[in-house]
């Protein structure tokens, strides 16, 4: 039956054949497009600001742009309810140890969304102090939009990418998707707030950093390292 | 009852020079003239600064301490120096500017904290930044980074990670060099530094205990031997849905009521202001967009009039440049403003209904703002020296066709039907619906008190200042730009409570419309004049001196103190940011108040963290 508007050809798998006359009222395909169709349009953001990207993000759920026309108006404030981490602004090095923390506390399958330029490379502050240069640095990102602050607009093509790319996932056995298909994702490791922000998956490289005895280079230190030994 | 809330005594002597004359011949050893070359006022031998503070603010009338920030002069007489800007509220005028010095090894300086209250954050700031150690400080830490950092980073021999050279542009990123990302000269790939020989294996960080002690938050029992309760402490953010960023709280409860909160900031320290420094002078604007990000407009504003003072009348503002200026720092007030009573509301528990009719309303300052600049919200608009672009002849509004209004109209008819219609429409739809709802009066007025003598030892500033009935507002007590000529009033509100504040805002907003009532027919008539005073150029050589301006924005004084060393990059730009000194009595106003109503006092203070931790 096709009594809420739905257009059921959006559903139905090219490769099988259906009649013409009843491709309004059925459809046939697979449990993987049916359930990725459904779960693509009830994605629960989390309700987590950062920096001015998060005006924008609230300019986009509120009454002009409407962030309700694709199911995504419930914002939750606590991970546990959320599918997706929209990473709204400047992520600095004091304010990543919550972010992973709260990655790590959000159910699978979850995805996240680096909003702008500074989530997704570190922007205009990225050779700052106490900036992350990019939220992938520790924690895996689905989609970027580019902006500083990307508009509303921007926004909500991020999203509708990230719907098409999670229509396209494939719940099977072999599957990509964690949890569904590829079991439960690893946690992330926390980062700690030491001398500097450490990652504890860099600990080898620390090692072996710390047999050199020196201070970690700066960018321009390690180009004249290599400038003098091209040279020789 | 505290120092700083004794009467004022009448100050001796009103005007600044005679003042300071006053001030040399009572202090004959420790006072001098800062006579370099460009900068203004005293130089105070540091042992002698309590003294030379309490006279300024008992005999002479300097009540208000607002800015205090410290300069590293390395390779300039390779001291350290802390600046403090002292004012007279609410009579107004120029401020009096003392320094004291001290060296780079082993700094000291005598803290202002008992004397000036609103001293205490920005004093940790310079010792979080500088390393400067403000002796008698009763809780001097880290404020911006944590504790265990390495390094002071504001020093000028600090070098960050993707360090490349001292000053901008960058040799890479003209056109003859070659691009290369900061990651592949990294070990790390991050943007990370540690000290030698660091490893993982024994290293213990500090940990979140430790870096509570002294926030005398310990828990004990407590209370009437019938009724024991524990004290319990509660951790409020930087996670929390309380949508003021990423701020956090941590509240020391006794059964609901709050013993003692401690704001925790640092979660959006983006480096502005080293960025700042290795920035042109022109490099800068942007980036004072994204201070607080909702009134870009206003900040551009704020470091436009520093530089121009800086520039000392090398360049001047064309009448048209100055009215334009107006115009958007008085639409910025009202985006602010409505901006902050929305979210109020939020904090109130009306989850997002208040808010919904708010930005509708700023939705059609937007849409002008981005015909006029470009840009949403990081507008980037102001010049030294006038303006980026005229007004566009015609204006194309979304938000405007939403509401079945025209969608491409003549830009001053847009603005006509904004400022004579739309506007004062919206501002009073939130009164009327607002105003005298019985929850939001029974749940503000009388909650988050300030009185006006500590908001003034605490250096409040803006609606928090004047909700507590001090009628200070820069546009009046420090005149600039065009506010002269133009008519409208400073608006106070006697109780300095919750209600107080939210009534001013809208108070504020009808003054603003005022104003833009009176910069429409001046924009008529200037149409077509020059909107830059200046020289077209990339880049700009300012005079060595310093300067320090500042403005009244929507949240408060926001203020630059730049120092130039005759280059084309600033050598100090620091920024005195109203929502992070406005935060200093967050403590005071929230004690023996109830754990639900701290968020909605928060609000009520109106920060933006983009401006509190920079």
């Amino acid at each position: 039956m096709n009594n809420s508007g739905i257009d059921l050809r959006q559903l139905q798998h090219p490769d099988i054949p259906v009649p013409e006359e009843m491709q309004s009222n059925v459809a046939v395909t697979s449990l993987s497009s049916l359930y990725n169709w459904a779960r693509s349009r009830s994605i629960w953001p989390m309700l987590f600001g950062l920096a001015c990207c998060a005006i924008e993000m609230i300019a986009t759920a509120a009454s002009r742009f409407d962030l309700a026309r694709f199911g995504m108006e419930v914002m939750r404030a606590s991970p546990r309810q959320a599918d997706l981490m929209i990473v709204s602004g400047t992520v600095t090095k004091k304010m990543v140890v919550p972010i992973v923390r709260l990655y790590n506390q959000m159910p699978e399958p979850k995805y996240v969304l680096a909003m702008g330029a500074c989530a997704s490379g570190g922007g205009p502050f990225k050779e700052g102090y106490n900036v992350v240069s990019g939220i992938d640095k520790y924690i895996p990102v689905d989609v970027y939009v580019p902006g500083c602050p990307p508009t509303p607009q921007a926004l909500l093509y991020g999203l509708i990418a990230l719907q098409k790319k999670i229509e396209k996932q494939s719940l099977g056995v072999s599957a990509s998707v964690p949890w569904y298909g590829g079991g439960p994702s690893e946690e992330i490791p926390v980062p700690i707030l030491g001398p500097d922000i450490i990652d504890p998956r860099h600990a080898e490289v620390l090692r072996k950093e710390a047999q050199r005895n020196r201070v970690t280079p700066t960018v321009a230190q390690s180009l004249a390292e290599r400038t003098l030994s091209q040279g020789a | 009852m505290t120092d700083f809330m004794t009467d004022q005594a009448l100050p001796k002597v009103t005007d600044l020079p005679s003042t300071i004359a006053a001030l040399k011949e009572r202090f004959p050893d420790a006072v001098r003239d800062d006579t370099r070359p460009g900068y203004e006022g005293v130089i105070v031998e540091a042992a002698k600064l309590p003294e030379f503070a309490r006279v300024i603010r008992g005999e002479y009338g300097f009540n208000y301490l607002s800015s205090l920030t410290a300069v590293d002069y390395l390779g300039h007489g390779d001291h350290l120096e802390v600046v403090y800007h002292a004012f007279r509220v609410p009579s107004g005028g120029k401020p009096l500017v003392f320094k004291a010095q001290t060296d780079r090894q082993n700094p000291v300086i005598p803290s202002l904290v008992s004397i000036y209250p609103g001293a205490d954050f920005q004093e940790r700031e310079a010792y979080d930044l500088y390393g400067i150690h403000f002796a008698g400080h009763p809780n001097l830490k880290r404020i911006l980074l944590w504790e265990g950092f390495e390094g002071h980073p504001m020093r000028k021999d600090y070098q960050e990670a993707y360090y490349e050279q001292e000053t901008k542009p960058f040799d890479s990123r003209w056109p003859s060099g070659h691009v290369f990302r900061a990651e592949e000269y990294n070990p790390f790939g991050h943007n990370v530094r540690y000290p030698a020989g660091f490893t993982l294996d024994n290293y213990k960080p500090i940990s979140e205990a430790e870096f509570q002690h002294g926030m005398s938050l310990g828990v004990d029992i407590m209370g009437d031997p019938a009724f024991r309760t524990d004290r319990l402490l509660v951790n409020l953010g930087p996670h929390h849905p309380s949508t003021h960023g990423v701020f956090r709280m941590m509240v020391a409860l006794n059964g609901e009521t709050v013993e003692s909160l401690e704001p925790v900031m640092g979660y959006l320290h983006r480096n502005h202001e080293k960025i700042g420094e290795r920035n042109t002078w022109y490099g800068n604007m942007p980036y004072t967009d994204r201070l607080d990000y909702i009134c870009s407009m206003a900040n551009n504003l704020a470091y436009a009039i520093t530089v121009e003072q800086m520039m000392r009348g090398q360049v001047s503002v064309p009448y048209r440049a100055e009215v334009i200026r107006v115009l958007m720092a008085e639409l910025t007030r009202i985006v602010n403003h409505l901006w902050s009573i929305g979210f109020l509301l939020n904090d109130l528990g009306a989850f997002f209904t208040p808010a919904l009719y708010a930005i509708q309303t700023r939705e059609y300052i937007l849409d002008f703002f981005e015909a006029t600049a470009g840009s949403r919200m990081m507008c980037n608009y102001m010049r030294i020296g006038g303006v980026f672009k005229d007004l566009p002849a015609r204006i194309r509004s979304e938000a405007a066709l939403v509401n079945d209004r025209v969608r491409d109209m003549d830009t001053m008819k847009y603005l006509e039907q904004l400022i004579n219609d739309r506007l004062p429409r919206s501002i009073d739809e939130l009164d009327e619906l607002l105003s005298e709802s019985e929850i939001i009066k029974s749940r503000c007025i009388g909650v988050g008190l300030l009185p006006a003598e500590m908001a003034i030892a605490y250096s409040a500033s803006g609606p928090l200042l004047r909700a507590s009935g001090v009628p200070y507002d820069i546009r009046r007590a420090n005149p600039y730009s065009i506010y002269p000529e133009l008519e409208f009033d400073v608006c106070t509100r006697p109780n300095g409570d919750i209600y107080d504040r939210y009534c001013l805002r809208l108070d504020e907003m009808r003054q603003s419309v005022r104003i833009l009532k009176q910069i429409l027919p001046r924009l008529k008539e200037t149409a077509g004049q020059p909107i830059f005073g200046g020289k077209s150029s990339y880049s700009i050589k300012v005079p060595a001196g310093e300067a320090y301006g500042f403005a009244e924005n929507p949240k408060g004084e926001l203020g630059f103190y730049c120092v130039s060393m005759g280059g084309g990059n600033p050598w100090r730009y620091h920024v005195r940011a109203p929502s992070f000194i406005n935060l200093t009595p967050l403590g005071e106003m929230c004690k023996g108040q109830k754990v639900a109503d701290v968020v909605a006092i928060l609000g009520s203070i109106d920060i933006v963290l983009g401006e509190t931790d920079r």
